[in-house]
């Protein structure tokens, strides 16, 4: 059996001013058959207008076991919040 | 295309492991609270097993279902029906594409899955061992074989393993075209020459019951089910499936002016469903082994397709190979 092509992340902005967003993946040797891999798989329809692959191992990930500790300081911090203040009535916009 | 769980027999209930009490309730319960379970996420053994033969066989049955339609590129009867069965036939291919990855995010690698269906070993679905007569064939497929994968897989877009959802939503964008396509094929010939016509009448009754089988054995005959539905990994069981699809389908049939081949097909008013024939499962096993019409041939093309694009693969290597030197000399 012989071994698989590395594997890579894929990323389209389905048009100008979005984000590239994670649609899947594809192997491929090398980041041109990628591109190419990835513009076939992904975008038969239309769904973008430019393509990012990156590697998957180039991608570090936090551990889904700490996300609790990882992200609870948000969830106690609600003074981040606007509506954590309470205005005066006679203010309507702010 | 379609999957549904084959093989259930070779693991049964789930057997009791050395694994954690606590991180399997805890499992449990964000499964049972309609959560997603990401790859990285601590699964059960099972869990994991289960999605990987059901994802990869659901891979497997894209990639072997474009052998059966492949048969009538050249033949297709007009420039406009072969460039939609070739746009057809690529979403086939990308969508096995697309399952693949998400089974290989279980970590079995795609190599693995590729030598397990060319070997024999893995599944696919019972519906690619029945041969392509002629053209009203592809139109009776379009309606009928992704009419019920569409009646599977819309589902299965809230499946509780995330890449396997994501996959099948942008499996059901796309395969609503592909029924369609096989709608207006049986349209144009049920309207057409009364010979057009028996050909659509033909292709219907041969595939009528095994498009009823896709949906899998009968829930009383289903071991796997009951987990699957806890875990989410399905939502809903075979019978309740194939009533779905073949309530849905009747009506389609009568506008095509074609007769379903089930002489006990009638509406039940009571229960608000028609009423079905007995199907022949005994035929359906037989095919789950392989002795399909045509299983032996569909392996050979599958493997004499991945055979016959190794030079390409090898050159990719290589060009890599040789890029990856360059760069390092430069370096």
């Amino acid at each position: 059996m012989s071994k698989d092509w590395p594997l890579w992340e894929v990323f389209v902005r389905a048009r100008g001013g979005l984000d590239h967003r994670h649609v899947g993946s594809v192997h491929a040797p090398d980041a041109e058959m990628a591109l190419r891999h990835a513009r076939d798989t992904y975008t038969r329809r239309m769904e973008g207008v430019s393509l990012w692959v990156v590697k998957s191992t180039d991608i570090a990930a936090s551990d889904p076991d700490q996300s609790g500790e990882l992200f609870e300081p948000a969830a106690t911090k609600i003074y981040r919040h606007p509506t954590f203040y309470e205005l005066p009535d006679a203010i309507k916009h702010m | 295309m379609y999957t549904t769980e084959l093989d259930k027999t070779a693991t049964a209930p789930t057997p009791i492991s050395g694994e954690d009490p606590a991180l399997i309730a805890a499992f449990e319960a964000r499964v049972a609270a309609d959560e997603f379970i990401e790859p990285k996420d601590w699964m059960p053994e099972a869990y994991r097993r289960t999605l990987t033969r059901q994802i990869s066989q659901h891979a497997h049955s894209e990639i072997v279902g474009m052998l059966p339609e492949g048969n009538w590129l050249t033949r297709a009867p007009s420039l406009k029906r072969k460039a939609i069965l070739l746009a057809k036939i690529q979403d086939e291919g990308g969508h096995g594409l697309y399952l693949y990855c998400a089974a290989e995010t279980l970590g079995t690698s795609r190599q693995q899955m590729i030598e397990a269906l060319h070997s024999g070993r893995a599944k696919y679905s019972t519906i690619f061992n029945y041969p392509t007569l002629n053209w009203a064939d592809i139109g009776a497929v379009g309606w009928l074989v992704d009419g019920a994968a569409i009646m599977n897989q819309v589902p299965l877009q809230r499946t509780s393993y995330g890449p396997y959802a994501r996959a099948m939503v942008r499996v059901c964008k796309e395969e609503s075209f592909h029924q369609r396509q096989g709608f207006d094929i049986m349209l144009t010939m049920a309207n057409g020459s009364p010979e057009q016509k028996a050909m659509a009448q033909d292709a219907l009754n041969r595939w009528w019951w095994p498009s009823l089988m896709m949906f899998g054995p009968p829930d009383d005959n289903s071991p796997n089910t009951a987990q699957s539905i806890r875990w989410r990994i399905k939502r809903e069981t075979n019978d309740e499936l194939r009533q779905k699809f073949i309530d849905a389908t009747v009506p389609q049939a009568e506008l095509l002016g074609l007769t379903i081949p089930d002489p006990d097909l009638k509406w039940n008013e009571e229960r608000g469903h028609y009423d079905f024939g007995a199907i022949e499962w005994d035929e359906f096993y037989a095919i789950v082994r392989g002795e399909g019409p045509t299983a032996k041939e569909r392996l050979k093309d599958r493997r004499a397709a991945w055979n016959d694009g190794a030079w390409v693969r090898a050159a990719a290597d290589a060009h890599e190979a040789k890029r990856a030197a360059r760069s390092a000399v430069a370096a």
